[in-house]
C-alpha cells in the first residue's frame, strides 16, 4: 500500500504546485503546503476519482494533514 | 456564435421566462438540458424548437426542491453532455396570502422550491464547474425580492434569500472562474402575471415608467449577457429588469 502515498504526493504535487520534498506525511494542507479550503475540496475530489472512493463529509473535515489522507484511503481501501 | 460548445441547464423551462431563457440560449449556440416539474408536453415543445435551431436538447423531469431529484439531474445532464457551463436556476412558484393567512406548508412549499432549489442545483453543479474552471450561474430573483410586497412574504423571503447566496456563492466560486450573478424581473407578462385582474395592472403601470409589462425575452436577454464571456468580470450582481419600476 505504499505506493497510495506516492499517488497521493503526486496529485498533491500537481495541484498545489508545491515541490514534492515538502510533501511529507506530517505536511499540513493549509499551512504547510498553502492550501485554502477550495483546493482542499478539490484535493478531495482529485483523490475520490484516483482511488475511486467517496469521502464522507465528516470525514473530509478530519483530513488536516497528507498522512490523515493516506490513512484514511488505505482504510477505505482494505474494507 | 456566443454560446459554441456550451452546455446549459434551466430549470423550469418548459413555459414562462425559463422557456424563453433556453430558446434564447439555444439560439446563441448552447445545447440545452429543459427541466420541467410536471408538464412533459410543453418540456418536449420546446426541445423540439431547441433542435429546430440546430442545437441539441434533451427534457428532464426533476423537482428541483429534492435533492435526490437535483443531483439525477445534474448527472444525467453531465452524462449526455459531457460538460455543464450554464445554470439558470428559474424555477419558482407562488403561493400568495397575507402573512396572518399564510399557511405553514405555504411558506414551507415556496421557500424549498424557489430558494433551497438554487443551494442543491449550485452544489450539484460546482464538482463539474470547477474541473472545467469555468462556470456561469444565473439566479432568477425578483423585484419584489428587494422591494417587499404584500400578501408574498413566503415568495419575498425566498426571492431576497437568492440575492444573498448569489454574493455569497460568487465569493466562494471566483477563484475557479465561476461568476454566479442574478436577474431580478420586474412584472413581466407570463402565466403567473395573467393572474392579475385588469385593475391590478392598470394599477401597476402607474408604478412602472415603461408604462408596460416585460416580455420574457427582456429577461433571456439579459441572462444571456451574464452567461455570455462579454460578463466575465461581472459576479455576485444582480441585475433589475423591471421597466424602471424600482430604481
Amino acid at each position: 500500500m505504499s505506493n497510495v502515498l506516492e499517488r497521493v504526493t503526486k496529485i498533491i504535487v500537481d495541484r498545489l504546485d508545491v515541490e514534492e520534498s515538502k510533501v511529507t506525511p506530517e505536511a499540513t494542507f493549509k499551512d504547510d503546503l498553502g492550501a485554502d479550503s477550495l483546493d482542499v475540496v478539490e484535493l478531495v475530489m482529485e483523490l475520490e476519482d484516483e482511488f475511486d472512493l467517496q469521502f464522507s463529509d465528516e470525514d473530509s473535515e478530519k483530513i488536516v494533514t497528507v498522512g490523515d489522507a493516506v490513512s484514511y484511503i488505505e482504510s477505505q481501501l482494505n474494507d | 456564435m456566443m454560446f459554441e460548445g456550451k452546455v446549459a441547464l434551466v430549470t423550469g423551462a418548459s413555459r414562462g421566462i425559463g422557456r424563453e431563457i433556453a430558446l434564447e440560449l439555444a439560439r446563441n449556440g448552447a445545447n440545452v438540458v429543459v427541466n420541467f416539474a410536471g408538464n412533459v408536453e410543453k418540456a418536449n415543445e420546446v426541445v423540439e424548437e431547441i433542435k429546430g435551431l440546430g442545437r441539441e436538447s434533451i427534457a428532464i423531469q426533476a423537482n428541483v426542491a429534492n435533492s435526490e431529484d437535483v443531483d439525477r439531474l445534474v448527472k444525467e445532464t453531465i452524462e449526455h453532455f459531457g460538460a455543464l457551463h450554464i445554470l439558470v436556476n428559474n424555477a419558482g412558484i407562488t403561493r400568495d396570502n397575507l402573512l396572518m393567512r399564510m399557511k405553514e406548508d405555504d411558506w414551507d412549499a415556496v421557500i424549498n422550491t424557489n430558494l433551497k432549489s438554487v443551494f442543491l442545483l449550485t452544489k450539484a453543479v460546482t464538482r463539474q464547474m470547477m474541473r472545467q474552471r469555468y462556470g456561469r450561474i444565473v439566479n432568477i430573483s425578483s423585484i419584489v425580492g428587494v422591494s417587499g410586497n404584500a400578501g408574498q412574504a413566503n415568495y419575498v423571503s425566498a426571492k431576497a434569500g437568492v440575492i444573498g447566496l448569489t454574493k455569497t456563492t460568487a465569493k466562494e466560486l471566483a477563484s475557479r472562474n465561476i461568476t454566479v450573478n442574478a436577474v431580478a424581473p420586474g412584472y413581466i407578462a407570463t402565466d403567473m402575471t395573467d393572474q392579475l385582474s385588469d385593475d391590478v395592472k392598470e394599477e401597476l403601470f402607474k408604478l412602472i415608467p415603461l408604462a408596460r409589462l416585460g416580455e420574457p425575452k427582456d429577461i433571456a436577454k439579459a441572462v444571456k449577457f451574464l452567461a455570455s464571456d462579454d460578463a466575465e468580470y461581472i459576479t455576485g450582481q444582480t441585475i433589475h429588469v423591471n421597466g424602471g419600476m424600482y430604481m
